[in-house]
């Protein structure tokens, strides 16, 4: 637990300006820490979700962490926006326990060819090797930014500078399934088939999201993952036993 | 043990309930009915829980056929015909369909919606609380898919008695109320009373993800990129090219476009009930009124079954039909889903 002290430094450290309350119609409330991508706003949009689930407040249906924002869903039929606001706000204001402890998963992902069509072409596009993207995806150390968009795209921060690109101009209608990506400053593990602007680095077996599997959803929100690199012949290997329900993805120590 | 076979339905058809909720956080979102006051109307007509799963049928015809057995049903939602063997059926009442016979749905009129109720339920298994189809993730039984002719439905043999009516309140025209907001402050005073000044229509290509709005374009103050944020059932996202999008029941849990307000959920049924190329409006009123209307809304949901009486005890409501017409909204004595009915004291 961090003390006020520390707290204060914190306060200090980070320039985000303070938290914001913005309406989302009559049943939800969005409490924004920072109108851009900020790892503190981030962290602090974690805390306060750890917090709500820890000292849950009577009408809170439902919460959903992003980037820089903390959406509540209520039932105003028990809780008003006033109150509940200036609660969330006080809340967000206060100290709020950082990064406390989490979850840590290695993620095999295999690289180039079919299965990242787009590795070549970054490797041209920041002037190195597609054996030096690897390393550099690899070497990275991601927290799990917020899961959005369709079920299980986990949105990761944390990404080497080195490997900061543009999104696509047009973006493809359909990305296969398990697609790791790269795109801005973030990579992501996207679980379904689907439309993306980013680049494609490679595939991994590991199903996010698995209907029947316990758990249905493998990362929360706040979790690390780190990446290594596996051949075409153990992804299939991997695919085949991730379709039977195996987790594949290894849960570390943190 | 009955069922309940599609003989022929059109696109936009799949089971619904009010939804899934919790798993928002994983990027699932809730899905459910578009229109939840039909949908619990449908439910309070066959004597289920006001928000268990019914057939959403979209704006297209449709025709189910009772097989083994008789099988009672309800409907309720978008006016359109409905028949059981040329004998005409209204909305908002119970039915009854002997073995062998088929009701046959016809378009939907001045809506997109309607919600037909099985007796006894729709058996199935729920995922995150919920049978409600969401193609695109997999989830919804029995069918994870839209529906299609064939599927049938068990069914509980039904047993015979009093059809039943159920009484709607009178139907709230006017525009579409929003709540201005989260991201209001992307749009100059000029752009924000363009956007409540202007007439819209809901484009032909929307669909339970979202309503394309056409009218005037909307430009942004700072662009249209804002970093992804969460968003709820009735979101207004403005999309780079000006246009705006509602975001309906199967909306993306996260998005990157800067949302200039938000339906309040006592007017979300409506606007989903907003057949393409109709003109409407929107209206912004205060957090206070929107709740308050929430709470009325609730309220009115968890009474419906109270508003359910026997078909033949129910009488017409001439005041009823009088206020109507003198408002400018014109009811038909004979069109089963807008003429007024009252219980009988």
């Amino acid at each position: 637990m961090p003390t006020a002290f520390t707290n204060v430094l914190e306060v200090m450290a980070d320039a985000l300006p303070p938290p914001r309350l913005l309406p989302c119609g009559d049943s939800a409330i969005t409490v924004e820490f920072s109108r851009t991508i900020d790892d503190t706003a981030n962290r602090k949009v974690l805390a306060l979700d750890r917090l709500l689930a820890e000292a849950p407040i009577d009408g809170i249906t439902e919460t959903v962490p992003t980037y820089r924002s903390l959406l509540v869903h209520y039932d105003p039929a028990v809780v008003g926006y006033d109150a509940l606001g200036s609660r969330l706000l006080a809340l967000a204001q206060g100290p709020l326990a950082l990064g406390s402890k989490t979850r840590r998963w290695r993620i095999p992902v295999c690289y180039g060819g079919e299965n990242g069509i787009d590795l070549e072409d970054v490797a041209a596009t920041l002037h190195t090797t597609p054996d030096d993207i690897v390393a550099r995806h690899t070497a990275g150390r991601y927290r799990v930014a917020m899961i959005g968009f369709t079920p299980g795209w986990s949105y990761l921060s944390g990404v080497d500078e080195f490997l900061h690109i543009s999104r696509r101009h047009s973006p493809r209608l359909l990305t296969p399934a398990g697609t790791v990506s790269i795109g801005g400053i973030q990579t992501g593990i996207q679980c379904l088939a689907g439309p993306s602007g980013w680049h494609l680095l490679g595939r991994t077996a590991v199903r996010t999201y698995q209907l029947h599997r316990e758990p249905i959803f493998l990362l929360e929100p706040g979790d690390e993952v780190n990446f290594y690199a596996v051949d075409t012949r153990m992804f299939a290997e991997q695919d085949r036993a991730a379709e039977a329900g195996e987790i594949i993805a290894e849960l570390m120590a943190a | 043990m009955s069922r309940l076979v599609i003989a022929s339905i059109g696109p936009a058809s799949s089971v619904q309930d009010a939804g899934r909720f919790g798993a928002q956080r994983y990027g699932l979102t809730p899905s459910g009915a578009m229109d939840k006051l039909a949908l619990a109307a449908a439910n309070s007509l066959v004597g289920s829980p006001i928000f268990a799963a019914v057939i959403e049928v979209g704006p297209f015809g449709a025709a189910f056929t009772a097989v083994d057995g008789a099988v009672r049903l309800a409907l309720s939602g978008a006016p359109r015909s409905a028949d059981i063997a040329k004998r005409p059926v209204d909305v908002n009442t119970s039915m009854t369909l002997a073995e062998g016979e088929t009701l046959t749905l016809g378009f939907a009129r001045g809506a997109s919606f309607s919600y037909l109720a099985i007796a006894g339920g729709i058996a199935g298994e729920p995922m995150f609380g919920s049978l409600s189809v969401n193609a695109r993730a997999g989830l919804g039984s029995p069918f994870p898919r839209p529906l299609q002719a064939g599927d049938s439905f068990d069914a509980k043999p039904a047993g015979g008695g009093a059809e039943r009516r159920i009484e709607l309140p009178p139907q709230i025209s006017g525009p579409i109320r929003v709540v201005m907001g989260p991201q209001d402050d992307e749009f100059s005073d000029e752009m924000k009373a363009l956007f409540l000044n202007s007439e819209w229509r809901v484009s032909a290509t929307s669909d339970r993800m979202g309503y394309r709005l056409e009218g005037p374009a909307i430009r942004h103050l700072h662009g249209h990129n804002i970093v992804s944020d969460g968003t709820v059932d009735g979101s207004i996202q403005v999309t780079g090219s000006g246009a705006p999008i509602a975001l309906m029941s199967d909306r993306g849990t996260s998005g990157g476009y800067p949302k200039i307000a938000t339906v309040i959920s006592a007017d979300f049924g409506r606007l989903a009930q907003t057949p393409a190329g109709t003109g409407f409006r929107f209206k912004a009123v205060p957090m206070v009124e929107a709740q308050a209307e929430a709470r009325k809304f609730k309220e009115l949901l968890h009474r419906l079954p109270d508003h359910v009486g026997d078909i033949d005890s129910f009488g017409l409501n001439i005041d009823a039909l009088h206020a109507a017409n003198v408002a400018g909204h014109a009811v038909s004595a004979t069109d089963a889903a807008t003429w007024q009915a009252v219980i009988p004291d």
